[in-house]
């Protein structure tokens, strides 16, 4: 915890990411582009995070372009005298097919892949969005008021820490029936994820809170509320973002295995996780079936954690690895 | 440290008692009505508000809870009349799915999610620590970036990947394995590790990765302290200086998250278990799930909290151990 006693040299707090021939004063801006200059792994994930992004916010017009719908069966493209395996090598990928087909029901895969990013990317998102602005009010509120409101509030982190995430998010999700899938995992994810981020916040509004120009603000006459929102939160926003995209990745895996377990989104939506599920039985007769969703699944929580690593490096001094 | 080890133990009741009461009302307030389940199809609303009242589900739902809680440190009596059962010390109730008591199904399957657990802690440790530390003490070179290369990626793979992958290329390519079936380390202890190595193996990869990034990032920070320097200054032996003192203030980080992690694999790695076959409470818990059997639920949950809260105990008392600067 960053615990750093008040008045703890300010000038020290950027250091980590500028020890290395960086002009002082630069802005974030300014290291994040020398940052991705330096770092050729942290401009190819960039990318692939953009690409995937971008799969998912026009998954309709996309998936349209293959020609399939994600529900569309194509029985076509599978040999009904060889239990439904797809017709074609590596798994029927074919210009019809583009990522080949689903054996049995010979559902497009790119159309599945891409609608599958979609769900998937939307749940992690809006899963990061809860536990962001729930786990930075937290972390503001007890850092700042210290006191009552600290020890409750530290109190309650540390009991949602206590309870056993994953058994509970299967628990929740499988009791709840007839509810919106999307809406049920993304709270039910987000649900846990707040106390890390309060923590973060906490010790940083801690070290925030005794500065000079908070200090000078408050004698100014400013309240609390202006105070926290103009003062403290541009203070903690740096490491708050750094650690938001290091928890994407963590929540689309999340999503993954819910999915996986088949407690997720339920058929015929797609998701990665679940078309995982669906393809572990036929990874010996149809590799490609497994192969592809896995892979997709793999670059995306790659993609996300090597570009969570370069704006830690520039963002967060003290988590900092440089 | 009395006084400490005191109020410590006091908030772990607590926060059980808290956790219980969340996990209780999920279950118990939310639509599958158990009753019903068990009366089945053709089940007369006599018969229904008979199993209610055998199963206590018709009292208010406080009294409920009360009598679950008294049930787990004095033992309980189910039922009414001659179908009085009698559920001894620790009850935890009955499984309404084979009517067993829970407490004797977790205990069942404790060992094989324990030695999962145990053996993957050690092997990730090894792995993880061994290449977090060799990644920062060669801090920017080719060795530090191809490990860290490899972690992040490995970090990055579902686990149920690699399971399948490691079943696909160890068992069913090579044959160098068997199909895992769980044996007992005490009547084969050469089959059980045969047996759990690539479960093992499939769990310790992933958290090895994480472990592997924390650690590097850890000791950096330790290696960077005034006390290393002065420990150098002094003539102490490299050696020495990691071992002793970067090292040892290097893994404090370590420690929490092996504490939360270790405890919460305790009770159960459900989707390792489910892919290996291994019968461990992973398991036993996706098969109540799937069947509403709530009181097995209830169970799992409980004792995965317990665990999670108990590491996180030993895990603070450690810290003293390992950190000279901490004081209770």
């Amino acid at each position: 915890m960053t615990t750093t006693a008040p008045g703890a040299a300010p000038e020290a707090a950027p250091a980590g990411a500028q020890a290395k021939d960086v002009p002082p004063g630069s802005s974030p801006w300014q290291l994040a582009r020398r940052e991705l200059r330096r770092r050729p792994a942290v401009r190819v994930s960039l990318c692939v995070v953009l690409l995937f992004v971008l799969m998912a916010l026009t998954a309709p017009w996309l998936g349209a372009l293959g020609g399939w719908s994600p529900e569309e069966f194509d029985k076509a493209a599978v040999d009904p005298y060889l239990a439904g395996q797809p017709l074609g090598s590596f798994g029927g990928i074919s210009p019809e097919h583009w990522l080949g087909v689903e054996p049995v029901t010979g559902r497009d895969l790119f159309a599945r892949v891409v609608h599958g990013a979609q769900v998937s990317l939307l749940i992690a998102f809006a899963a990061t969005a809860i536990v962001v602005l729930t786990g930075t009010a937290a972390g503001i509120a007890a850092g700042y008021f210290g006191g009552r409101t600290d020890a409750v509030l530290s109190r309650l982190m540390d009991l949602t820490m206590s309870f056993p995430s994953l058994i509970f998010m299967i628990a929740m999700l499988s009791v709840a029936k007839d509810v919106n899938r999307i809406v049920l995992m993304t709270s039910v994810i987000g649900l846990f994820g707040w106390p890390g981020v309060a923590r973060v916040v906490r010790g940083q509004t801690l070290s925030l809170k005794h500065r000079e120009y908070v200090d000078a603000a408050r004698v100014g006459g400013s309240g609390a509320w202006r105070i926290l929102t103009r003062d403290i939160l541009p203070g903690v926003s740096g490491p708050v973002i750094a650690y938001t995209t290091l928890l994407i990745p963590g929540m689309i895996s999340t999503e993954a295995a819910l999915s996986y377990l088949g407690v997720g989104v339920r058929p015929p939506t797609p998701s990665w996780g679940q078309m995982i599920a669906e393809s572990v039985a036929f990874y010996e007769t149809d590799p490609m079936y497994f192969v592809i969703p896995s892979v997709f699944l793999f670059l995306a929580v790659l993609a996300f954690t090597l570009l969570g690593d370069a704006l830690r490096d520039i963002l967060d001094p003290r988590g900092g690895r440089s | 440290m009395i006084l400490y080890l005191l109020r410590r133990l006091l908030a772990l009741a607590g926060v059980l008692l808290a956790i219980a009461a969340v996990t209780f009302l999920i279950f118990y307030v939310l639509p599958t009505d158990p009753a019903a389940a068990a009366c089945g199809k053709t089940c007369s609303p006599e018969r229904l508000a008979d199993v209610r009242a055998y199963l206590g589900l018709d009292k208010p739902l406080w009294e409920q809870f009360a009598h679950f809680l008294t049930g787990i440190f004095t033992g309980r009596t189910l039922g009414t009349g001659q179908y009085a059962v009698q559920c001894d010390f620790p009850c935890l109730g009955y499984s309404y799915e084979n009517s067993l008591p829970v407490w004797d199904l977790l205990m069942d399957r404790l060992p094989v999610s324990a030695s999962l657990a145990f053996g993957a802690a050690v092997l990730w440790l090894i792995l993880g620590l061994g290449a977090g530390v060799t990644a920062a003490l060669r801090k920017d070179t080719a060795t530090d970036k191809a490990l860290m290369v490899g972690a992040v990626a490995a970090a990055s793979l579902p686990v149920y990947f690699t399971s399948v992958m490691l079943i696909y290329g160890v068992i069913r390519i090579a044959g160098l394995l068997p199909y895992p079936s769980y044996h007992e380390l005490t009547a084969d202890p050469l089959g059980w590790a045969g047996n759990l190595l690539l479960p093992w193996t499939a769990l310790a990869l992933l958290y090895a990765a994480m472990y592997a990034r924390q650690s590097r990032g850890s000791m950096i920070e330790a290696m960077a302290e005034p006390y290393i320097r002065t420990a150098r200054a002094k003539g102490m032996p490299e050696r020495t200086v990691v071992v002793k003192h970067g090292l040892r203030s290097g893994m404090t980080p370590i420690l929490t998250i092996f504490g939360m992690d270790l405890g919460g694999l305790l009770a159960g790695a459900v989707i390792t278990e489910s892919i290996f076959g291994l019968p461990g409470i992973g398991r036993l818990f996706y098969g109540a799930l799937v069947s509403s059997d709530q009181p097995v639920v209830l169970g799992v949950t409980l004792l995965a909290a317990f665990f999670i809260v108990v590491a996180n105990l030993v895990v603070d008392l450690l810290y003293a151990v390992i950190d000279p600067r901490v004081r209770y």
